[in-house]
């Protein structure tokens, strides 16, 4: 029981450091920030929206376009970072399986680049 | 199969053998040019990337059909090629190739001719080859999941009509609802036969099933039963096929009904068929629903693509009888009755896609009046192909049905079948009553003229429709290889 606990011990220091550093920085502004509030600074943040406002509003169809262009990148992400890890120990097959699933995704950033996705005008 | 592992526990894997697949990877590195040609030359490659997509899914239907008859699995049991994939892949490929074809004229005049078309079908046709070739629980969503989302914006094609849009919402919405019981359902099979694949699932269900087994089953029937759009998950079939643009609904109506049921024979074939009496009243129930549902709902219709709509979910019906049975004669029906209902709905549409007259698209059955004397061809092709849908003998229709009943009655589901009869009259009637518009009512005045690929469609549809009784044996002989190769 002692030897599970003592595994943990990384992780009570980890939190215990987070809340230092977290703490610290919420504290600090009140102590050294520069203070000219006005009113787009002190309303709550929320994307480019009003926080409290009706839910049935409309919005510009970009913000969807974005959230899913996000949204292939960050799973490439999550696939990449477990490859990653054993990749020493994957050998051809997996080396090549990754840059298959890579080049896919390439053609696709291409498309949506050149059917002008990624431009905000 | 993992050899051996690595010195972390990593399982190494051996390169599959990509030789059974080739078709798919063909398919698929074909469509990836296609797109990155499409993504630098803009708009104008539409006319070159269609051409090329038709070139595309007729070389792999060439290479589909000259591909070995055994069965072959690769992938870690997650995909095999059979006698059955190879008949089913044809099916879909044709379909898929008339469909598209049959677009260009129609999206040039609407003005929505886009290179993407052409790559979503391919990129659903590649689904649908997938979804037939599927061997295991994960095979089956993928598949299934690249068809419905190519499906899915394709409905909603042409973006500034608002019909057309809902037609893509309500499918997407309502798909994804079908796709997360199907998932929900494939959860419960894993965790209670403790494998995804087919045939250890079969293995497994040796011993009968415990109820959890049979939750999952119910819930992976509610999904294929959406995708097929039997009763009582149909709900969204009029609306789409109404919505979407006219080549589309004919490529719903065709190729990914055939990949669907293909996809429900080897869910039910495949992994269930040794507790068949357990999903035997399930199918028999939404098969009976949906013959009659199709038959009544459609008596009021006049408008024609949702006629054809409750056509569909009753011919469905009567597809689904055949796998009610549970037998290779079962199975050896829904071929032959797949491939007979494929023809007939691609004439059907073709000849929908001829109504237009001052470059407006007709839509309801009222416009067909006196095109017998108008347009002698082009009547008599649509009147044969609704006599052949009513299932009137000798046309390839009733042949369908036929093989059908024939196969529910020798499986002792007599009773469904004389319901399948009964519910097969009460259809004859709108079909009938298009007849009768087209030969009877005063003419209303001239279509513009036919485009020369919809009238080769229409005229092959007619003559096969017309003459399959006489000439059956090279669909009924390949659909019973096909069969044979599932038992």
């Amino acid at each position: 029981m002692d030897n599970l606990l003592i595994d943990y011990l990384p992780l009570v220091v980890f939190i215990a450091l987070a809340m230092v550093i977290g703490g610290a920085l919420l504290v600090a502004p009140f102590v050294v920030a520069h203070s000219n509030p006005d009113s787009e600074k002190v309303s709550t943040y929320e994307c480019g929206f009003n926080a409290f406002d009706d839910s049935r509003m409309r919005f510009d169809i970009r913000f969807y376009l974005v959230a899913i262009l996000f949204i292939i990148f960050d799973l490439e992400v999550a696939f990449l970072f477990p490859w990653a890890v054993v990749f020493g120990e994957l050998g051809w097959f997996g080396f090549w399986s990754m840059m298959i699933f890579l080049a896919v995704l390439t053609v696709g950033f291409i498309y949506e680049w050149n059917k002008g996705a990624l431009e905000w005008d | 199969m993992p050899v051996e592992t690595t010195a972390s526990g990593i399982p190494i894997y051996a390169v599959p053998a990509l030789g059974p697949a080739l078709p798919e990877i063909i398919m698929a590195v074909g469509v990836l040019a296609l797109v990155l040609y499409g993504a630098l030359r803009g708009e104008r490659s539409t006319g070159v990337v269609t051409a090329a997509a038709i070139a595309l899914m007729a070389f792999t239907l060439g290479f589909v059909l000259t591909m070995p008859a055994e069965t072959q699995i690769t992938f870690a049991d997650a995909f095999i090629t059979d006698g059955f994939a190879r008949f089913m892949k044809a099916l879909v490929l044709i379909g898929a190739i008339v469909a598209l074809a049959m677009s260009r004229e129609h999206f040039r005049r609407a003005g929505i001719d886009r290179y993407e078309y052409p790559l979503l079908i391919l990129l659903a046709a590649i689904g649908m080859m997938v979804m037939i070739s599927a061997n295991d629980l994960i095979a089956l969503y993928l598949g299934l999941e690249l068809q419905s989302l190519a499906a899915y914006v394709i409905a909603s094609f042409h973006r500034d009509n608002a019909r057309s849009t809902e037609a893509g919402l309500k499918y997407f919405v309502l798909g994804a609802l079908a796709s997360g019981m199907l998932l929900y359902g494939s959860s419960l099979v894993y965790g209670f036969t403790g494998s995804v694949s087919f045939p250890e699932i079969a293995a497994v269900l040796t011993e009968g099933a415990n109820p959890g087994v049979i939750f999952g089953l119910v819930f992976i029937a509610a999904g294929l039963a959406f995708k097929v759009s039997a009763v009582p998950f149909h709900m969204w079939t009029p609306d789409v096929y109404q919505g979407a643009p006219t080549p589309v609904t004919a490529f719903f109506a065709s190729a990914p009904k055939v990949a669907a049921m293909a996809l429900a024979v080897r869910v039910f074939m495949g992994a269930f068929l040794t507790i068949v009496d357990q999903w035997q009243q399930i199918i028999v129930f939404i098969a009976v629903a949906s013959m009659f549902l199709g038959a009544f709902a459609a008596i009021g219709q006049r408008d024609i693509k949702r006629l054809m709509a409750y056509s569909s979910i009753a011919n469905i019906g009567f597809a689904l009888l055949g796998l009610a049975a549970g037998t290779q004669q079962g199975v050896e029906a829904v071929l032959v009755y797949m491939a007979i209902y494929m023809v007939m709905t691609l004439g059907v549409f073709a000849c929908i896609l001829a109504m237009r007259r001052g470059g407006v698209e007709l839509e309801t059955i009222d416009d067909l009046a006196g095109t017998a004397r108008t347009h002698p061809g082009f009547a008599f092709a649509m009147a044969m192909l609704m006599l052949s849908l009513a299932g009137i003998p000798p046309l390839a229709g009733f042949i369908g049905k036929y093989y059908a009943f024939w196969a529910a009655v020798e499986a002792g589901l007599v009773v469904f079948a004389v319901l399948g009869v009964i519910a097969s009259v009460v259809g004859a009637y709108y079909y009938l009553r298009i007849a009768k518009i087209i030969y009877f009512d005063e003419p209303v005045g001239a279509y513009e003229p036919m485009p020369g690929f919809l009238r080769g469609v229409m005229a092959v549809s007619a003559v096969f429709t017309v003459g399959f009784w006489l000439v059956p044996a090279p669909l009924v002989a390949a659909a019973g290889v096909a069969a044979r190769s599932l038992f």
